[in-house]
């Protein structure tokens, strides 16, 4: 048996909109195995990110979860389940930031422009730990190090306009694993960065990854990036789960027509002088904005297909 | 360079320089852009892409360098055209933009949009535009009740088919897209990709496509320019530069694109390594 440190099923999230309730995320459920990579691939409004703000509970009105359950197992306490937490609960506290943490697109959103990033990352141990200022500096120059940043002494007292996107993005990082957090979610964290930096910043999130040990939920929308990166992937459509499975299960051989019209429409793939193949081109006359219940096949892989379309299913 | 074609040259650049307060933003910058080709424009942010096309286009007033452009009353000279002598050519090269949200005026209908160029250019008489209007949504592949309603009724790849129809409806020989697909989903950029090469087919356009995406470059250009801190470093045909780039720069960028294959692992250069 797998050990799993996230367990999210019949997860549902309403917005309410002038024109009614927006099913914004509908029965989602998947396992995270502990120590790996998660990766959530799906493009605008896929629910990708309300997702991940459900696991952080940052879902801000008008939106709202209305069902479902998130069991959290973490190595360092008894295990608990999120949705279902109230919210004085010291455990959201710890959730936040502790035990889970977050880097998002936009370093620069991410980090306050009126203090230094010494300042903001020994802000982080503060918070979460009971230790004095000169210890949690120490740390953070530490960690400021060992995600790259050079020249530590220096570098520790400037102010986030001074950095380039790629250093800003490793400060980012710096403040997320500062203190530990067995969970790393990182929302689209090299989608605003060029490709140079981006293969840097991928490199980075990695090899912490393999030398810390933590469990890290990915979310984008490229697939290049999900393939040199993800353990399990995790596709999502219109709010929905279409498919689950390892990285060379869904990339190599996709079942759903969803993630076959992604994976075909990769500018990349394509012969050159044709025209790309579009999801409608491969999706064809299927109607895939009809949900069906995901289906748990032999090999450990998860499709959301009526039973008598999928290849080899007993019937 | 690659074979001269039986198409001739539309536009030859020719030690294009740039510079604020001193500091280059492009560099000397020479090239030829032949007729229907698509040429890309590659490099990082901050390597003088925007700037290079930008002064192309006069949008900007380069400082040294001339910008040949074939227009349909023979050869001008760019670079020292006067604001005046420039706007009947201005009808010749239009521009895609890279934001869908940010280029449409969200307080004009689509029809307005699109309709603009030609009023500004004094192009036929009100219902001559409406048809021209109504016969390039159709090239967009827009429905037509789409003429009434305003920006913020469209997705973000149909906004993108707005722009493009505003661009061109002028009927332009050189178009130039800046970063015109890299916000868009997957899903939908290929939906514009496959677009802009269509048009491409049908009206013989000449694109000048400026991208990060080194896939969406390889896919859609036939020869490719690889810019950094200003200068073009090389140039060659898209299979030169992405089976055998010879420059170290160009390899670096190459070795950081990310494979979608699981099984081909990232294994990005090191820019020290490489003395860069």
């Amino acid at each position: 048996m797998m050990d799993t440190v996230l367990k999210v099923r019949g997860l549902a999230v309403d917005f309410k909109t002038d024109i009614g309730l927006t099913h914004a995320l509908v029965d989602v459920g998947f396992d995270m195995p502990r120590g790996k990579v998660t990766a959530i691939v799906g493009e605008s409004g896929s629910g990708k990110s309300v997702t991940a703000n459900c696991i952080m509970r940052i879902i801000q009105p008008p939106g709202k979860i209305v069902g479902g359950t998130i069991d959290f197992a973490p190595e360092s306490m008894d295990p608990f389940e999120i949705v279902s937490l109230g919210k004085r609960d010291p455990r959201l506290q710890e959730l936040r930031g502790g035990l889970i943490s977050m880097v998002f697109q936009e370093p620069m959103t991410a980090l306050s422009p009126v203090y230094t990033v010494g300042n903001q990352v020994a802000e982080a141990i503060l918070c979460h730990r009971k230790v004095g200022r000169q210890q949690a500096w120490k740390e953070a120059a530490e960690m400021l190090e060992r995600v790259g940043i050079g020249d530590i002494d220096r570098r520790i007292r400037m102010y986030p306009f001074e950095f380039s996107g790629g250093m800003r993005q490793r400060v980012v990082i710096a403040m997320a694993l500062v203190c530990h957090p067995e969970i790393l979610i990182c929302d689209e964290p090299t989608t605003a960065l060029d490709v140079t930096v981006q293969a840097e910043i991928l490199t980075l999130i990695k090899d912490l990854q393999n030398e810390l040990g933590n469990s890290v939920l990915f979310i984008t929308h490229d697939i290049g990036v999900v393939a040199q990166l993800a353990d399990k992937v995790v596709v999502m459509y219109q709010g929905r789960v279409v498919e689950i499975g390892t990285v060379r299960q869904v990339l190599k051989d996709p079942m759903h027509p969803y993630t076959k019209g992604l994976l075909a429409a990769i500018p990349g793939l394509a012969p050159k002088g044709e025209p790309l193949a579009t999801i409608a081109s491969v999706v064809g006359d299927t109607d895939i904005s009809r949900p069906y219940p995901l289906i748990s096949l032999p090999d450990g892989r998860q499709v959301s297909m009526p039973r008598e379309q999928i290849p080899g299913a007993i019937i | 360079m690659s074979e001269p074609t039986a198409n001739g040259s539309l536009l030859e650049v020719k030690g294009l320089s740039k510079f604020y307060d001193g500091v280059p933003a492009v560099e000397d910058v020479s090239f030829d852009v032949t007729r229907s080709e698509t040429l890309g424009i590659v490099g990082e942010s901050g390597s003088g892409k925007t700037t290079l096309v930008r002064a192309i286009l006069r949008a900007i007033d380069p400082d040294q360098g001339v910008v040949r452009f074939l227009s349909s009353g023979g050869w001008v000279e760019l670079q020292d055209m006067r604001a005046k002598e420039l706007i009947p050519l201005r009808r010749e090269m239009q521009m895609i933009f890279q934001d869908p949200f940010a280029s449409l005026n969200p307080r004009m209908t689509v029809r307005q949009i699109i309709e603009e160029p030609l009023i500004i250019h004094r192009v036929g008489n009100a219902s001559e535009r409406l048809e021209a209007v109504r016969d390039m949504l159709a090239h967009v592949q827009l429905e037509e009740d789409s003429l009434t309603r305003y920006p913020h009724a469209f997705s973000g790849g149909q906004r993108q088919r707005i722009g493009i129809a505003r661009a061109l409806i002028l009927h332009p020989n050189l178009v130039v897209c800046d970063e015109s697909v890299s916000a868009l989903d997957v899903s939908v950029q290929a939906q514009i990709i496959n677009l802009l090469e269509e048009l491409q087919n049908e009206l013989g356009l000449t694109y000048l496509f400026v991208a990060h995406d080194l896939s969406v470059v390889q896919h859609i250009c036939d020869r490719v320019l690889v810019m950094h801190r200003g200068r073009v470093v090389e140039s060659g045909t898209v299979d030169e530069i992405f089976t055998a780039p010879k420059e170290n720069y160009t390899r670096l960028l190459l070795s950081a694109v990310p494979s979608p294959d699981p099984d081909v692992p990232l294994e990005p250069l090191d820019r020290r390594e490489l003395g860069l």
